[in-house]
């Protein structure tokens, strides 16, 4: 899922406080998960801006909603017929949220209420970490399911670098050095023969690198 | 036991202190409580093993947010009792009634009292 984070108050103060109606825009999808964006936070942010504003003398309307998903039209639609009662958005949606929101009402303004992270998983409550970074070219197959592009900080594809030491990234010890997990996962499913074929260069031209990219599946195109 | 607590405490019932979430307690805020705690089992002793520790997690998260929006966190409180402590329950009303007093009227029922006169 996408992970995001909170942004702190004073931030989301700060970016909202000359407007005086306000949406407050959640999301159910990951930032629901994540718990950074989804209905209850939105109602405890909500809650939390109106008393600020009010205690500090300012009149200032905030109603909320949160919509299934702010990454597809259908949703986004639901707020067609209500969206121009307000002064601006405040999204609590990830960055990809934010801007559809915003391609789709062109005259108001749309705020992001969260820090857009990374592609993660759930740890454990309270912990999510990064697992990928859509590099457009799935290598998982060759690297025992562990993937170096997204947990290794140097992106090596033949690895371990000289500075994994006792399976730790020179990075810290709170850093896995990603190419140990590799081998040691290679190594319980039998196949350290893998390990040992050297990986091709690496085609970057689907990374984020070539600039923005699309997904085009004529198959089920309407 | 005929105990006496202060009168001016309302009390909301709940199934388990785990139903509390930091959203009822900004609400109260919110409606003009001035102060907002919540008595749950004994730790360890919940029949639903962690409600009272999910309150009470809840009820810090309540204090940091209202923190940063410049009310003062100690408005909201968590205490701990058995369902035959009724000494405490009268004793931890007391204390709540007086730190809400020390610290004075919720500031945003005043802000609004203001706002509403203007």
């Amino acid at each position: 899922m996408i992970v995001a984070d909170k942004k702190p108050i004073d931030e989301v103060i700060e970016t909202i406080k000359d407007y005086e109606k306000i949406l407050l825009l959640g999301c159910n999808e990951c930032v629901t998960v994540c718990e950074a964006g989804g209905k209850k936070e939105v109602e405890v942010l909500a809650s939390a801006l109106r008393m600020y504003f009010l205690n500090n003398g300012k009149k200032v309307s905030i109603e909320e909603k949160t919509l299934e998903r702010q990454c597809d039209h259908e949703y986004l639609e639901e707020i067609r017929d209500v969206i121009d009662q307000y002064d601006a958005v405040l999204s609590l949606a990830c960055g990809v949220g934010v801007q559809f929101t915003a391609d789709k009402y062109l005259s108001t303004p749309v705020l992001p209420g969260v820090n857009t992270c990374f592609l993660g998983a759930t740890e454990k409550r309270g912990v999510w970490t990064e697992r990928c970074q859509a590099c457009g070219k799935c290598i998982l197959a060759s690297t025992g399911g562990i993937c170096p592009v997204s947990r290794c900080a140097k992106r090596v594809m033949n690895g371990p670098c000289g500075g994994s030491t006792n399976g730790k990234c020179e990075l810290g010890p709170d850093t896995d050095c990603a190419w140990q997990l590799i081998i040691n996962r290679l190594e319980a499913m039998g196949k350290m023969d893998e390990y040992e074929k050297l990986s091709p260069l690496k085609d970057w031209a689907t990374d984020r690198a070539g600039g923005p990219r699309t997904v085009e599946r004529e198959d089920i195109q309407s | 036991m005929r105990l006496e607590y202060p009168t001016n405490i309302k009390i909301v019932r709940v199934p388990c202190t785990g139903k509390v979430d930091v959203i009822h307690l900004l609400r109260s805020f919110e409606k003009g409580a001035d102060g907002a705690y919540v008595v749950g089992c004994l730790e360890g002793s919940c029949q639903y093993n962690n409600g009272n520790f999910r309150a009470r997690k809840r009820v810090e998260q309540a204090g940091e947010v209202l923190e940063s929006i410049g009310i003062e966190k100690e408005r909201v409180r968590m205490y701990n009792l058995s369902s035959g402590e009724g000494t405490l329950f009268a004793e931890y009303a007391r204390e709540m009634d007086k730190i809400i007093r020390e610290l004075g009227e919720n500031p945003v029922k005043k802000a609004k009292r203001k706002m509403d006169a203007a």
